[in-house]
């Protein structure tokens, strides 16, 4: 058994596995949006290693910040309603 | 305050290219640091954070290579971006905490490539990603078992990629592969020569061989309510549909040209240029791996070293790779027209697909303007936080624009982080 | 390309020229716009966008409250993309000595009908939590506008050509004679009158100008909707722009429809370079973030430069040129040198071209604009 880390996500709290991102916590409490477009539209990773942007939720308080390229670290809290 | 560090020897991008330059250069006392934005080393390829799972997934090769590097005495800033050039021979980079300083001698720039994302009614649901993509995903976390993932666009990752998702658990549907088959007939006989690649293309077949491989078949439409439920492929005269829980999806690679751009280097055909002893036009700076053109890991390896030795003066060294790289360099000939893509893809995005997903900008919204830059002041496009990585080098194969050039930040950076940028000594006009 | 000649040839598609050709063409004349480049693609892509009353002096505040009430004509039609909001203005002051000042303008500004109020301390923290306490308080201008300027060149230009203007892109004018402009293709556009509204790039076609092309900075942020609700301006700015030869920095931050911020601004002489000056570039950002110590943590995804064309005595140069008078046989006229206003000031200047072209009179002054008053003695 690995090591776990406890996040919340939009408040509702998920373990993850120790050096998971974000991404992985959002994914976990069963969520395919991330964030939504300036036109409305729901959207989730695209590219997975930071360069595409789509994957922003805001983190701990701090907007557009891209969930696949930070770690998850214990208490973290993470908000899928940023634009 | 930003911290300031110098170096004699300062590597962009953590991958192989960046591992094997640091490798090489970190000799006789010199201070070497590799720099790279993701959380842990490896690169694209060699990601894996998860400590569990590097174990797991390391392959023999990557296992070496990062043993030498935590032996070798280099210094490494993971989750470090390089946004910006205060001045010659000064970096800017930002964590999450805060922004540091950089100076060096000598420089390598080995920070890679991305997938190339193209437009398709449907594209931009949750659920549809790059195939190197979703890997990256999966690597640092991602629960993938049980899934259904079809794999499309171009190129053996797709190969790659789906023996990976296979091993995490997922089901593939299809690996749908835009090439036709004769090319790739062509460029498999071509392998003659190099019995490495062929041996690992022919073991992903191998493990691969209860999978639908269709040639000449590419997505025209993903659909689903919110998130992605299944996808259309156009497969010989005939489309079909398949239900998947994800698309991955990539059409082939393009190097990352933001940082070399940024410090003059002259670019040649959409890569780095570079001489024999992997130097850019702007002496002192190196650059490595898929920044000069995109041609796998162990070209990159071999440049990477090449560029760590030439960096520390080591000519003799750096000199016995050079055939090794020739070799390397003929196979990426072949594999860039085995999987050229084919002009179909220009025609996949309809009026109303968004082209620029940071801004929800449409193909036709674009099409009523001439170029880049106009569509751009015009439309928003690229206006995004992507900065273009994405739409920008969509655009480029739509419509042949050319993009315009780089300006700081190259990734966004905070205003805080910008702040940190000070005239050397007094103010001047003070 | 017909020899027939246009009643009137703009040079020139920033907002100047496209407001002035849609004038022009809105008064029944033909109208022919060029351009090197795009629509909107010079300073016009690079200013802010804000529309401001000011008073630095009288003919600034006569320009730019009439050119205010014409754009306040034109926004209910503006399209989406044109970012058309009246988020109003705060002058800040630091401190007791800036309050004064604020004070001193609002009676100023009231006197001249223009709605101004001045907030103490606890109402500009109120108005705006997220400055810094310690400040003395702000004037707060409600009429105060902002729009993204390269989109509204363009519904501008659209607007002239439905009234039947021709628009050529892509060709640069080269030279201005007797016989009309003269275009780098070598064709010769002939015209009644010829209006140069080439911006900061006016003197190579209209030499002895004395334009001081101005470097300014600008950086753009991610969307964080609700951080600031108006244009935040320092007090502190208008010596800035006034201060001719020395670099400055001065904070200017403007929130968008779309909720990012624009962050400026900076002033440069003898600069040439397109380039972004990484040193006046952080100066800027450090000093914007004394008023708003929380922008430290916003995501700025671009930054940009533009040139702004300064005049001797700050006031832009509008109307008929007598220099070039020989040559062009007194049918050129000018339009430029509009410093960091030339989007506020645009609609006006188009109207007042317009009259002068059309010999009638104006609906303010037009003498303290005319190019006569800092051409030199007359050598030509
Ligand atoms: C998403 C993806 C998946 C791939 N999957 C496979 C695969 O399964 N099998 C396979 O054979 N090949 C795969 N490849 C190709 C493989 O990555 C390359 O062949 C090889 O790894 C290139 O090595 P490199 O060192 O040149 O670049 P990379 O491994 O890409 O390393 C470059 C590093 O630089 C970092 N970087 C870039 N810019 C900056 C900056 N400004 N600041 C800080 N850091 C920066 C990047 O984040 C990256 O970590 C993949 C490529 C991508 C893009
Ligand atoms: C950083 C910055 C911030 C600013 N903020 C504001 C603000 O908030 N509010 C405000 O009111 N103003 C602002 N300004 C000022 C404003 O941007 C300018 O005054 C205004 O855009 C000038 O418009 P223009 O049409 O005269 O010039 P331009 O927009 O420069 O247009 C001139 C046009 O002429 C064309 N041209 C040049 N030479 C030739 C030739 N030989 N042949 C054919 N075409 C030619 C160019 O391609 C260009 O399109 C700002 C300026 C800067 C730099
Ligand atoms: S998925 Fe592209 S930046 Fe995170």
């Amino acid at each position: 058994m690995s090591r776990q880390v406890t996040v919340a996500v939009n408040g509702k709290s998920v373990s993850v596995p120790a050096g998971s991102t974000a991404a992985v916590a959002v994914a976990a409490v069963g969520l395919s949006q991330f964030r939504t477009s300036v036109d409305g539209e729901p959207r989730g990773p695209l590219c997975g290693m930071g360069i595409c942007f789509e994957c922003r939720v805001t983190i701990n308080g701090r907007a557009h910040r891209r969930s696949c390229q930070t770690v998850c670290t214990a208490g973290m809290e993470i908000c899928t309603d940023g634009p | 305050m930003a911290r300031n560090e110098h170096y004699d020897v300062l590597i962009v991008g953590g991958g192989p290219a960046g591992i094997a330059a640091a490798c090489c250069a970190a000799r006789a006392g010199r201070r070497v640091a590799i720099v790279d934005d993701n959380p842990a080393q490896g690169g694209q390829i060699w990601r894996g954070m998860t400590e569990e799972w590097t174990a797991a997934t390391q392959s023999p090769l990557a296992a070496s290579w990062l043993r030498r590097l935590r032996e070798a005495k280099v210094e490494v800033l993971a989750g470090t971006q390089i946004v910006a050039r205060p001045r010659d021979g000064v970096l800017l980079a930002e964590t999450d905490a805060d922004a540091c300083l950089l100076a060096y001698d000598k420089l390598i720039l080995a920070a890679g490539a991305r997938e190339r994302f193209l437009p398709f009614p449907g594209w931009t649901l949750p659920g549809v990603t790059g195939a190197g993509g979703l890997q990256s995903l999966v690597k640092s976390g991602l629960p993938i078992a049980g899934r259904r993932v079809a794999v499309a666009g171009s190129g053996p990752v797709l190969l790659a990629v789906a023996d990976c998702l296979r091993d995490h658990g997922a089901e593939i549907c299809l690996i749908a592969e835009q090439a036709p088959w004769p090319r790739l007939v062509r460029f498999g006989c071509g392998l003659i020569g190099s019995p490495g690649k062929l041996l690992q293309g022919a073991g992903y077949k191998w493990r691969l061989k209860t999978v639908r491989y269709r040639t000449g078949c590419w997505p025209v439409a993903a659909e689903g309510d919110g998130k992605l439920s299944s996808v259309t492929f156009h497969a010989g005269s005939k489309t079909r549909t398949v239900a998947c829980d994800y698309l991955a999806c990539g059409f082939g690679f393009v190097p990352s040209l933001e940082l070399p751009t940024l410090l003059d280097c002259r670019l040649d055909g959409g890569a780095v240029w570079i001489d024999d002893w992997q130097e850019t036009s702007v002496q002192g700076i190196y650059a490595a791996g898929e920044t000069t053109g995109v041609g796998g890991v162990d070209l990159a390896l071999i440049e990477g070293q090449i560029a760590g030795y030439a960096a520390i003066d080591c000519q003799d060294h750096a000199a016995r790779l050079f055939r090794a790289r020739e070799r390397g360099r003929r196979f990426v000939g072949a594999l860039d027209r085995a999987f050229a893509l084919r002009e179909e893809l220009k025609s996949l995005a309809t009026a109303e697909t968004p082209v620029c997903r940071c801004e929800d900008v449409s193909r036709q919204q674009l099409e009523a303007y001439g170029s880049w830059r106009e569509a751009k002041l015009q439309t928003r496009c690229g206006m995004g936080p992507c900065q273009g990585r994405v739409c920008g080098t969509a655009a480029e194969f739509l419509f042949d624009w050319q993009r315009e050039s780089i300006r700081p930040p190259i990734f966004p950076a905070d205003v805080g982080t910008l702040a940190e940028i000070r005239p050397l000594g007094k103010q001047p006009g003070k | 390309m017909s020899t027939k000649a246009a009643d009137v040839v703009v040079i020139g598609a920033g907002i100047v020229g496209a407001a002035c050709a849609w004038e022009f063409a809105r008064e029944g004349m033909s109208v022919t716009l060029i351009d090197s480049g795009a629509p909107g693609g010079g300073a016009t892509a690079a200013g802010m966008g804000h529309v401001a009353v000011m008073d630095d002096s009288e003919p600034q505040f006569a320009l730019t409250r009439y050119s205010q009430q014409l754009w306040r004509e034109i926004v209910d039609e503006l399209p989406d993309d044109c970012e058309y909001e009246t988020c109003g203005t705060l002058w800040i002051a630091a401190d007791d000595e800036e309050l004064a000042e604020v004070r001193r303008k609002q009676q100023a500004y009231t006197r001249r009908g223009i709605d101004a109020e001045v907030l103490d301390a606890a109402a500009l923290a109120r108005a705006e939590p997220n400055l810094r306490s310690g400040l003395a308080g702000a004037l707060r201008v409600p009429g105060d506008l902002v729009v993204f300027p390269p989109c509204v060149a363009r519904w501008l230009i659209a607007g002239a050509t439905e009234c039947g203007a021709q628009v050529r892109l892509g060709t640069a004018a080269v030279e201005i004679s007797d016989r009309g402009v003269r275009l780098a293709d070598d064709s010769l556009l002939p015209a009644g009158a010829i209006i140069n509204a080439t911006g900061h790039g006016a003197e190579r076609l209209t030499p002895g100008l004395s334009l001081q092309p101005r470097k300014g900075h600008l950086a753009i942020t991610d969307r964080y909707p609700g951080f600031i609700h108006h244009e935040l301006i320092e007090l502190g700015y208008l010596k800035s722009a006034a201060a001719v030869g020395t670099d400055s920095a001065a904070m200017n931050v403007q929130p968008r429809i779309t909720g990012q911020m624009l962050i400026g601004s900076s002033r440069q002489t003898g600069q040439e370079s397109t380039d972004v000056d990484m040193a006046i570039l952080g100066r800027m950002l450090r000093r914007a973030m004394e008023y708003l110590p929380a922008l430290a943590r916003v995501s700025t995804i671009r930054t940009w430069t533009g040139f702004r064309a300064a005049t001797a005595d700050k006031l832009p140069l509008i109307g008929r040129c007598s220099s070039g008078q020989r040559s062009s046989q007194g049918r050129l006229y000018l339009a430029t040198g509009h410093e960091g206003l030339g989007i506020t000031m645009a609609p006006g200047t188009a109207r007042l071209l317009v009259d002068a072209v059309m010999g009638r009179e104006s609906a303010i002054p037009p003498e303290p604009y005319l190019p006569a008053r800092l051409e030199k003695g007359d050598s030509a």
